[in-house]
């Protein structure tokens, strides 16, 4: 049997969520589907306060904005369907969407669909990178934040973009030593103030620096990193051995478009937006009409511009179905200005030079 | 220093103290060195006194005048990088933002602490204070040596060393 929904939503984190509410605003029906048991996605392992301004929730914890928008999603109980537990399998043409919810198989027939299914982290490849202890930054928030459980006692740190710096400060939160931050590129990648918040506490960042190889019989045991040159080579005789039992690897994010793939969106890899990225209109609209994306399922940003462009593909994709919000225009003008901003400063350089590159393809096509 | 390292270097440290005349009476110190996409210590001050403008990535300007050192921007701010600090006759007296476990309890001695986590010094734990309005944030205010001016930024339990 075949379920008929008019606006599917893919993913119930900061962007699923937001443009469940626009929708849900504008009068249309959603059903919001995430593989996770708690809606929220990463916001529900953010103990920081956010950066951003008061329209995206600044200085609140990330752990109660995913509360706020989870409220604000159950408000609508007539309007939005939610399945948790839910996994969206395959995505077919004329919009069917296959899904394993809880033990059953459903087979679902959209009307439109916001595929907002967030990012996948990038791995390094090093000598015995699969030794258990060896973690990706989502891996040990989840474990520390989400369900109380120490990843380690003594942690080195590899990235020092904001994930690393955070989640370096969270484990000392937690009381896990981070022993060392380090970093390949010659500068760190996050934001100074974090970086600050770390050195303060002691913990040394070590920039042009990478992780050589891990050692261990069963689990990580001790690690062994080098220093690299300008042109990222690394120099003989500036190993270092840490005694570790866990490392946490945050080098960065890759949009996770599997779905849009399956159903033939077109994709391009643009560096700047962390990999292959869907096309998408001004309206956040991909190649094939009435399917959406937003959020970093489009472009690796952060939470605070995914949120954004949950609220506007929320109204776009609502539009397209008939259901017009009343402030539609106001509404999408304010977004859209409040994106500027987020992306107008020198952080924002690089998902500017980005989404030029993207433009760019869109014009051509 | 502070692209490679994360600290600041002393001569950059100063750039965001006034003169200390008027560091008799508490002011923020708000060190924030880059512009990052960020408002909520312009927004959250009672005094209009830290001003940031419609571009939220434009860096702090605090007037001084205005500040009146109550504290609401050390634990408004997502980057803890701000601390409220006033020159008494033989001590500086700071206000901080904590947020680790033990807690500091007034009446205590801690570790003064520098950018670069050095230990500097001891810190007199004056009053703690952690309100549902701070969100976890708890606010410290400390008494330390006169010479640790542009040295202090935050404080360590002895347990730790």
């Amino acid at each position: 049997m075949i379920l008929n929904r008019d606006l599917v939503i893919i993913g119930a984190g900061p962007s699923g969520l937001c443009a469940a509410k626009m929708a849900a605003e504008s009068g249309q029906k959603v059903l919001l589907i995430d593989r996770n048991p708690q809606l929220g996605g990463q916001l529900i392992k953010q103990t920081h306060m956010f950066f951003g301004s008061e329209k995206q929730y600044a200085k609140t914890r990330g752990i109660d904005i995913a509360k706020k928008l989870i409220d604000d999603v159950k408000n609508y109980p007539d309007l939005i369907e939610i399945w948790d537990n839910a996994t969206v399998l395959g995505l077919y043409p004329d919009k069917v969407l296959t899904v394993l919810l809880g033990e059953t198989y459903r087979k679902v027939q959209a009307q439109a669909i916001i595929v907002a299914t967030g990012a996948s982290e990038k791995v390094l490849a090093f000598e015995n990178n699969d030794l258990p202890g060896i973690y990706g930054a989502g891996a040990v928030q989840t474990l520390m934040n989400v369900y109380g459980v120490k990843p380690g006692e003594k942690i080195v740190m590899v990235g020092s973009g904001n994930i690393g710096l955070i989640v370096s400060y969270q484990l000392m939160q937690a009381g896990v030593k981070v022993l060392a931050v380090i970093e390949a590129a010659p500068v760190i990648g996050g934001y100074k103030v974090h970086a600050s918040k770390l050195q303060r506490l002691g913990v040394d960042i070590i920039t042009s620096c990478t992780i050589k190889k891990a050692l261990g019989q069963d689990k990580v045991e001790s690690i062994i990193t080098t220093r690299l040159n300008e042109k990222w080579e690394e120099i003989p005789g500036t190993e270092q051995e840490y005694d570790v039992d866990a490392v946490c690897i945050a080098v960065g994010l890759s949009p996770l478009t599997n779905l849009l793939a399956m159903l033939g969106c077109e994709l391009k890899y643009i560096s700047e937006l962390g990999g292959l990225v869907p096309v998408l209109t001004n309206d956040y609209e991909t190649t094939i009409e009435g399917v959406y994306a937003c959020g970093d399922a489009s472009s690796i940003e952060e939470a605070s511009s995914a949120m954004v462009e949950g609220y506007i593909a929320g109204l776009t994709a609502s539009k397209k179905l008939g259901k017009v919000h009343p402030d539609y225009d106001d509404l999408i003008l304010d977004f859209r200005k409040q994106l500027e901003v987020l992306r107008s400063g020198p952080f924002g350089e690089k998902i500017r030079k980005g989404l030029a590159k993207l433009e760019g393809v869109r014009v051509g096509c | 220093m502070l692209n490679q390292k994360g600290y600041p270097s002393p001569e950059q440290v100063k750039t965001k103290f006034p003169d200390v005349k008027i560091l008799v009476k508490p002011k923020a110190i708000v060190e924030c060195y880059e512009k990052i996409p960020c408002n909520p210590c312009s927004t959250s001050c009672p005094f209009k006194a830290i001003t940031i403008g419609e571009d939220i990535n434009n860096i702090p300007i605090v007037d001084f005048d205005k500040c009146t050192g109550c504290g609401i921007c050390v634990y408004s701010c997502p980057g803890l990088a701000i601390t409220v600090c006033e020159v008494l006759d033989d001590k500086i007296r700071f206000k901080i933002p904590y947020e680790f476990l033990p807690f500091p309890k007034q009446g205590e001695i801690w570790s003064a602490v520098n950018r670069k986590g050095e230990v500097i010094g001891e810190a007199y734990i004056e009053k703690v204070t952690l309100t549902p309005r701070q969100d976890k944030t708890q606010l410290v205010q400390v008494l330390v040596d006169k010479d640790l001016l542009y040295e202090f930024v935050t404080i360590r339990s002895k347990v730790y060393e």
